[in-house]
């Protein structure tokens, strides 16, 4: 008997769908990305190492990540209370809130960047924060010293670093609320009631029970939400101020690069942003293997 | 530990799950809340776990005469066990049943070693003792119901409550872990209350059968009792195959010994309370025709036409009884009532 014989599957077309998947992921993902790396090989080692770490780009790569991770955390936690309410309880107007998740998907990133900034800014709706951040980070600065407070968390909100993190907060929640939105509708009563008539308190049943069955879908929704942020740019660049050093984020830099001509610079750039990324993304979708290996059904 | 459920209502929206139901279960005693599915058997069993609440301003719990009616699930020392096992999937079979005594507050919680101690016991009562490190995924379904008793009774619960824990089981695991549950049940006498559909469960391991229909308890009484003592038709129906055969019937003197519809026009009887004889002119007894013959197993099913009433009687018989009369499809025969009703001492409607 012939080895393809013995391999014929109940399944026919594995054969035309796996070429048809390759074909059309290296024509809008694969070629596209290793342009860029064809063109940053046209420099010398020594010039994509400068280029990339000079002293600009390193500070844009610290707000990128930094203010992406940290977003994306902010997003697990809300996200998770959201989906929470969204499933758990009927309320008036649940499906316009239920709709209104899915904003951030739908909205041009440039309209969102520039309704939180008209918001943020000091003349805005909630421009009576600005001050109060303002002095918060200040008080911080007084009874902290030692770290660079307002280096860090910025003096104000709007056109500065928690604008970057607003903007990023924004455009990231749907992912992790329509992601835990099905696991928690699936998730059977019958485990809070087993805890509870264990004599587990409601927190512990949260802690103990709840949390470990969603944090498969909680990981997911954490690293679409942090993959988002890190490539967002349009909503960023309203609110940030972009002020080299400090609250320039690194796809903004690239996008300057390219303004001044300097493609080899951006794509340089752009390499170090891709495969940094793909290798965060690479280790979250290891830890949530890991975090799902009861799961089988 | 004896429970007492009193006039117990409760209403889903406008639907009656429950009303006024009123309910004892002794100290020591496995009894099952039996009735088809809608009967309220499983809201009184949440009601008594604490997992539901009856409506306000109606009846009480009691676990031996103490009133826990507003107690939370967690505080009445209830073991519940779930027909879906509600195992944590991320926890080991041991760290599943080690919960309860780990989430208690710090000066009530066991030394880790006396936790590790009591789960080996537990495991080993159930029969799992080398799967303590395995995940509630990689077991069957009958070990998992059985991690879910273990995991209730690590708790020392004052009464074992389980929702139709065998339901999701294949017949034959079904069977082996009933009378599993049964030996148990002799060994600790925890008093445990167990919801089911299944007659024959119920039956054959309780003490004591509840019969619940349409939010009301039909019956009570020890599985002999219900059975042949039946209360009400429903229960009749509910237990066991019955002839609904209108009357009257031709032979029969006194309709008083049997089990009438209301309005008394329809007696319900066993298959294995009827005799059929060979029609034979003029002797008593209700003339009806062979329709069918099923001879499988050690009872014979004869299925029979009423000649007037246009109506099917079963009868079940003897194998021997049956090579006896050599009957086949088409005979004439003579229904009749056989005496074992008569036997019954205070047979009453």
């Amino acid at each position: 008997m012939s080895v393809a014989a013995s391999r014929r599957s109940v399944l026919p077309g594995f054969g035309l769908s796996l070429g048809f998947t390759l074909t059309c992921l290296s024509l809008i993902v694969l070629i596209p990305l290793s342009a860029a790396f064809v063109r940053t090989a046209g420099m010398s080692w020594t010039e994509f190492v400068a280029a990339v770490t000079s002293p600009r780009v390193l500070a844009s790569y610290r707000l990128s990540f930094g203010a992406s991770f940290g977003a994306a955390l902010i997003n697990a936690f809300f996200g998770l209370i959201v989906a929470w309410v969204l499933v758990r309880y009927s309320f008036p107007g649940k499906r316009i809130v239920d709709a209104l998740v899915d904003l951030p998907f739908a909205l041009p990133t440039a309209v969102a960047g520039i309704a939180l900034s008209a918001i943020y800014a000091r003349n805005g709706w909630l421009g009576f924060l600005d001050p109060l951040w303002g002095s918060a980070v200040a008080w911080l600065d007084r009874t902290i010293p030692g770290i660079a407070w307002k280096e860090w968390l910025g003096v104000q909100i709007a056109f500065d670093r928690p604008g970057v993190f607003i903007a990023l907060t924004f455009i990231g929640l749907p992912f992790v609320v329509r992601t835990l939105q099905p696991v928690l509708e699936e998730l059977e009563p019958e485990l809070e009631e087993a805890s509870a008539s264990l004599g587990a308190t409601r927190w512990q049943t949260m802690v103990r029970v709840v949390i470990p069955e969603l944090t498969p879908a909680l990981m997911t929704g954490f690293s679409m939400a942090f993959a988002r942020a890190l490539g967002e740019y349009g909503s960023v660049v309203f609110i940030a101020g972009n002020r080299p050093m400090h609250s320039e984020i690194t796809p903004l830099l690239i996008i300057t690069k390219l303004e001044q001509y300097d493609y080899r610079g951006a794509t340089a750039i752009a390499t170090v942003m891709l495969t940094a990324s793909f290798l965060l993304l690479l280790l979250i979708n290891l830890l949530q293997k890991w975090s799902r290996r009861h799961h089988r059904i | 530990m004896s429970i007492v459920a009193t006039q117990i209502n409760k209403s889903f929206g406008s639907y009656s799950a429950l009303a006024n139901v009123s309910l004892t279960v002794p100290s020591g005693k496995l009894v099952a809340l039996l009735g088809p599915s809608g009967s309220g058997k499983t809201t009184l069993l949440r009601i008594i776990a604490g997992l539901e609440h009856a409506d306000p301003g109606s009846g009480r719990i009691l676990f031996h005469g103490e009133d826990v009616t507003d107690r939370p699930a967690g505080k009445r020392r209830v073991g519940f066990v779930f027909q879906h096992y509600a195992l944590f999937r991320h926890m080991t079979v041991f760290e599943n049943i080690a919960f309860g005594l780990k989430v208690r507050r710090c000066r009530d919680r066991p030394r880790k070693a006396e936790i590790t101690d009591r789960v080996r016991k537990l495991l080993k009562l159930v029969q799992l003792d080398e799967l303590g490190g395995r995940y509630p995924t990689q077991l069957s379904g009958g070990q998992r119901q059985r991690v879910a008793l273990a995991r209730a009774l690590a708790v020392e619960p004052r009464v074992l409550l389980l929702d139709e824990p065998f339901g999701a089981l294949d017949a034959k695991v079904r069977k082996e872990l009933r009378r599993w549950l049964r030996q148990f049940h002799e060994e600790v006498h925890l008093t445990t209350v167990f919801v089911t559909h299944d007659q024959e469960e119920a039956l054959e391991i309780a003490d004591e059968v509840v019969i619940m229909n349409r939010a009301q308890i039909e019956q009570v009484g020890t599985p002999q009792e219900v059975y042949d003592r039946p209360a009400s038709p429903f229960v009749y129906q509910f237990l066991g195959n019955v002839n609904q055969v209108r009357l009257p019937i031709r032979g029969v003197d006194s309709v008083g010994e049997l089990t009438t519809s209301a309005d008394g026009s329809v007696a319900y009887v066993r298959p294995h309370d009827i005799d059929l004889t060979r029609f034979v002119d003029g002797v008593p007894g209700e003339p009806a025709l062979v329709r069918s013959i099923h001879a499988a197993g050690p009872f014979a099913r004869i299925r029979c036409m009423r000649g007037r009433e246009d109506e099917i009687v079963e009868a079940e018989l003897p194998r021997s009884r049956l090579c006896e009369l050599r009957l086949s499809v088409g005979d004439a025969v003579l229904l009749r009532l056989r005496d074992s009703k008569a036997s019954g001492e205070d047979f009453s409607i």
